[in-house]
């Protein structure tokens, strides 16, 4: 099981990896979307992984569902010179690189020399601990300490108002 | 009393309805409105002048002060607040006949001399906020009002003196005079601080109250380099009185002034702004008499001084105006010494009696002396008396009217300036011989300039008159005003004027002294005597002694080089010495440290505006090393 | 034996920065967008990974990763409408061309 579960890690690991890099690298956006979807699904399933069932869920009903969906109906209203593939200056794409290489250095470093709170003496981390839908459905509409109906409101009102904002922005004149 | 509150709106709206409207109406309704307006306004000024003398003014024989209106304007504390209202007591009652009388006869007067001029309904305008600022000048129940009105005052003096403002001359004038008297109303206000910081009040009747008690105990034993704090603090408010009313070494402005329209000159400065000093010399009269009695002795030594410096220039100026500025300074002089050798309670108070009495005579004579100026120099078009000559065939009342006017300020009996005059020689006869003195030989000299400039005008040769008109008498418009101010300048004499005003407020007899009436009767005799002898018939002996005196004479012409004086002491020491150093440093030093700073700004500005391409991917990248940068920097410490 | 945390955090870390480089290096306004998508999501994984290794008993973490996909997807359906906007008025929608408000 052990064994099974680092497999299937970095199986994900490596496809969602490559996933990422053909999404940021494909000349056409249509295809990078794809990509993206891919590698949507792929964090979806290091949520299973983690047992997050709920997240896992969300994960692909929004992104994947909704908001790739979205991806793809923009990309089809402004295609028009969408097949002339971009040309890059090299300059610039060595200077990405190079500062997100850096970068990754650095965070890397950074997350291998600090001290993390000893997980490994929990034994309960990765086993048939998956939460419960009871819990998360508490846990959103609560009004106590740790709970969050308030968050959860002021977020259906950003939705709300960027429903709005987006009509109006998109609509014609 | 409370509808006197009027004769201050009166103007004020006729100004803003000229000053605003004016434009869209026709000259000479603007210029009828405005008359109209002062003759309510003098109306006015009558009625409350019955009521007050006859009717209400009195409590068991003592005149009082009565406020009809007083309100509290500007409250800044419990002892610091400014109030406006009206005060009525006989000085001020006394002002508000002169100056609505005066002005009403040069609203008339103008409607004939203007006629015709530019900016005619502004003109009537001007003469409005003029007549409503003396009006509250006088009224003032407090020491800052009256600021506030003394300084509308000085602007609606520097707007008339301006009012042919495309003349260079003109505005180089109403300049001058507006700088001169704001320069010396800083010392009026320095002193109404320093005596309110005192006293804790505005309020002239609490100043005033019981021989100036308040005054004298707030300031006792205070001093400031060696004088007394008191001292200090009425001779900066006598600086303001002395500016306006044109006293040594004062004065320069006022024969500048007379480049204003003519009937300007006959309100402004003759009847009433410039005695504007005197009136608050005379308001704080107990203040000073009981608070400062040195500063009221330095006054008196600065107005003979400046009575008989200003007398012995007119006998030289050409210009008539000028000789009737300059004789205006002289008068206003006298007043100034009558205060200061006044005492105070009963026939002490003679002096200030004479004073406001001289104030209230000359006010008239000296009005009717500028208006008939104004009707010669409307017939000859030309101010120099070399363009005059030989007058009096053609200007039949202007010419008997002007010699009514001489006649009066000469002091001849039984005309009013006679009266006035006497009693100031009396009183400075009783207080100080050198005054005196002085003042007998203005008497003199004034009697000499006034025929000297009666017989340049009306006598002598006759001059060629230009060919196409001759000069010819004034329309009835202007000649009415002259009329009416000759007779007032006859009777006004004969008022028991020590019955009503008096500086305790109690009302004596006053008695012609005859020794004194003699002895100054002669002494215009002999002015009027050596004029005509010089004079009427026009030969050149003036010429001859003229050319006899030959420096003294010159230096006379110039008004003794008074402003060559100011132009260098304002000129050489003033912006030479103080303020250009300063302006160098405020140029080279405090605008250099700003042009620097901004220099910098705009050149570091410059060089790294190519920072900002508004290339969002390269502010991120930007963003991405900064970020690093810090993390690195926070790992290493 | 667990995957190790730090794995996790490597492979997040990879993500945000191949998120990073394509948000610098892209021209087309969607892709830069895209990108943006990655470098969000590293960030949710991060979120998740911390809340089950170092406090598994607690909820926050799995909490903000869920307002942060709901915030995510927000964003996303208005910077589409801007870009859509975009490409209406100058008919492109290559990011180097988007500089007007620098002057």
């Amino acid at each position: 099981m052990d064994i099974a579960s680092l497999l299937i890690f970095y199986a994900l690991a490596a496809f969602m990896l490559g996933m990422s890099l053909l999404a940021v690298t494909a000349r056409r956006v249509l295809h990078a979307a794809t990509y993206l979807l891919f590698v949507l699904i792929g964090t979806a399933g290091l949520y299973l992984l983690l047992n997050y069932h709920f997240l896992a869920a969300v994960q692909l009903s929004v992104y994947a569902g909704g908001i790739v969906i979205l991806f793809i109906f923009a990309i089809f209203l402004t295609n028009e010179h969408d097949s002339v593939s971009e040309k890059h200056r090299p300059l610039r794409l060595i200077l990405a690189g190079l500062g997100a290489v850096s970068g990754l250095c650095f965070t890397v470093l950074v997350a291998f020399t600090h001290l993390f709170k000893n997980y490994s003496a929990n034994t309960t981390i990765l086993g048939d601990n998956e939460v419960n839908m009871k819990i998360i459905g508490n846990t959103l509409m609560g009004t106590e300490k740790y709970q969050y109906l308030l968050p959860f409101e002021m977020l259906s009102i950003l939705l709300l108002a960027c429903i709005i904002g987006g009509i109006l922005i998109a609509r014609k004149q | 009393m409370e509808y006197s509150i009027l004769i201050l709106i009166t103007p004020l709206l006729i100004f803003l309805l000229l000053g605003l409207l004016g434009g869209k109406l026709k000259p000479v309704i603007a210029g009828r409105i405005g008359t109209f307006g002062l003759l309510c306004v003098a109306l006015l000024s009558y009625v409350i002048a019955y009521q007050y003398f006859f009717v209400e003014g009195t409590v068991n024989g003592k005149w009082i002060e009565k406020i009809p209106l007083n309100f509290e304007w500007l409250r800044f504390t419990d002892t610091l607040h400014i109030d406006l209202g009206i005060l009525l007591d006989p000085i001020s009652v006394m002002m508000l006949v002169v100056i609505s009388t005066v002005s009403l006869m040069v609203h008339i007067y103008s409607l004939g001399y203007m006629h015709g001029e530019g900016g005619f309904q502004r003109y009537y305008a001007f003469l409005s906020l003029f007549t409503f600022s003396m009006l509250g000048l006088v009224v003032a129940t407090n020491i800052f009002q009256m600021y506030i009105f003394w300084e509308l005052v000085g602007v609606s003096s520097y707007l008339l003196i301006g009012f042919y403002y495309t003349k260079p001359s003109a505005v180089a004038a109403s300049k001058k005079a507006f700088i001169v008297t704001r320069f010396a109303d800083l010392g009026f206000l320095i002193g109404i601080l320093v005596l309110s910081f005192y006293t804790r009040t505005f309020d002239f009747g609490l100043l005033t109250a019981d021989s100036a008690s308040l005054v004298v105990t707030s300031m006792q034993g205070a001093s400031f380099m060696g004088l007394s704090v008191a001292t200090w603090a009425l001779a900066l408010i006598f600086m303001g009185g002395a500016g306006k009313s044109a006293m040594f070494p004062l004065h320069i402005w006022l024969p500048d002034a007379m480049e204003g329209p003519t009937p300007v000159s006959a309100l402004i400065h003759a009847a009433t702004m410039v005695v504007a000093g005197v009136y608050l010399v005379a308001r704080l009269f107990t203040v000073y008499f009981f608070a400062a009695p040195d500063v009221l002795t330095m006054i008196g030594y600065i107005g003979a001084f400046t009575a008989l410096f200003a007398a012995i220039i007119a006998i030289t100026q050409t210009d008539i105006k000028r000789v009737l500025a300059f004789s205006t300074i002289s008068q206003i002089a006298y007043m100034m010494v009558a205060l200061g050798v006044s005492g105070y309670e009963g026939h002490d108070g003679l002096g200030y009696m004479s004073s406001m009495f001289h104030l209230f005579t000359h006010a008239f004579f000296k009005a009717l002396l500028f208006l008939g100026a104004g009707s010669v120099i409307h017939a000859v078009h030309s101010n120099e008396m070399s363009d005059m000559g030989g007058l009096r065939k053609y200007l039949p009342i202007t010419h008997l009217t002007f010699l009514i006017a001489c006649l009066a300020i000469a002091g001849i009996y039984p005309l009013s300036g006679f009266f006035s005059k006497d009693e100031i020689l009396s009183a400075a006869f009783h207080h100080d011989k050198i005054l005196y003195w002085t003042l007998w030989v203005v008497a003199g000299l004034t009697a000499f300039y006034m025929f000297r400039l009666y017989y340049s005008i009306f006598w002598g040769k006759e001059k060629v008159h230009h060919g196409e008109h001759k000069p010819h008498e004034s329309p009835l418009i202007m000649t009415v005003p002259l009329l009416i101010l000759a007779l007032l300048s006859c009777v006004t004499g004969f008022i028991p004027f020590s019955k009503f005003v008096s500086s305790d407020n109690l009302g004596f007899d006053m008695h012609i002294d005859m020794t004194i009436a003699l002895s100054s009767i002669a002494v215009a005799v002999v002015g009027i005597g050596v004029a005509t002898a010089l004079y009427m018939r026009g030969g050149d002996l003036p010429q001859k002694i003229a050319q006899r005196l030959g420096g003294l004479y010159r230096a006379t012409f110039h008004k003794f080089y008074m402003d060559e004086v100011w132009q260098f002491i304002t000129k050489s020491v003033i912006f030479k010495c103080i303020c250009a150093p300063i302006a160098w440093f405020d140029r080279h030093v405090i605008d250099a440290t700003m042009n620097g700073l901004a220099t910098v700004t705009q050149k570091t500005s410059a060089s790294i505006k190519g920072l900002q391409s508004g290339q969002v991917q390269f502010y991120t990248w930007i963003f991405l090393i900064g970020a690093l940068v810090i993390g690195i920097l926070a790992l290493c410490v | 034996m667990i995957v190790q945390m730090e794995h996790y955090l490597v492979v997040s870390a990879l993500m945000f920065f191949i998120g990073v480089y394509g948000f610098i290096s892209r021209k087309n306004m969607i892709a830069v967008l895209i990108s943006l998508e990655l470098m969000l999501n590293a960030v949710e994984i991060n979120f998740s990974v911390f809340n089950r290794y170092l406090y598994p008993e607690r909820l926050e973490g799995m909490f903000f990763t869920l307002f942060g996909i709901a915030i995510t997807a927000a964003e996303t359906a208005v910077a589409l409408a801007i870009i859509i906007n975009v490409y209406r008025h100058i008919g492109d929608i290559n990011i180097r061309k988007m500089n007007k408000l620098k002057d």
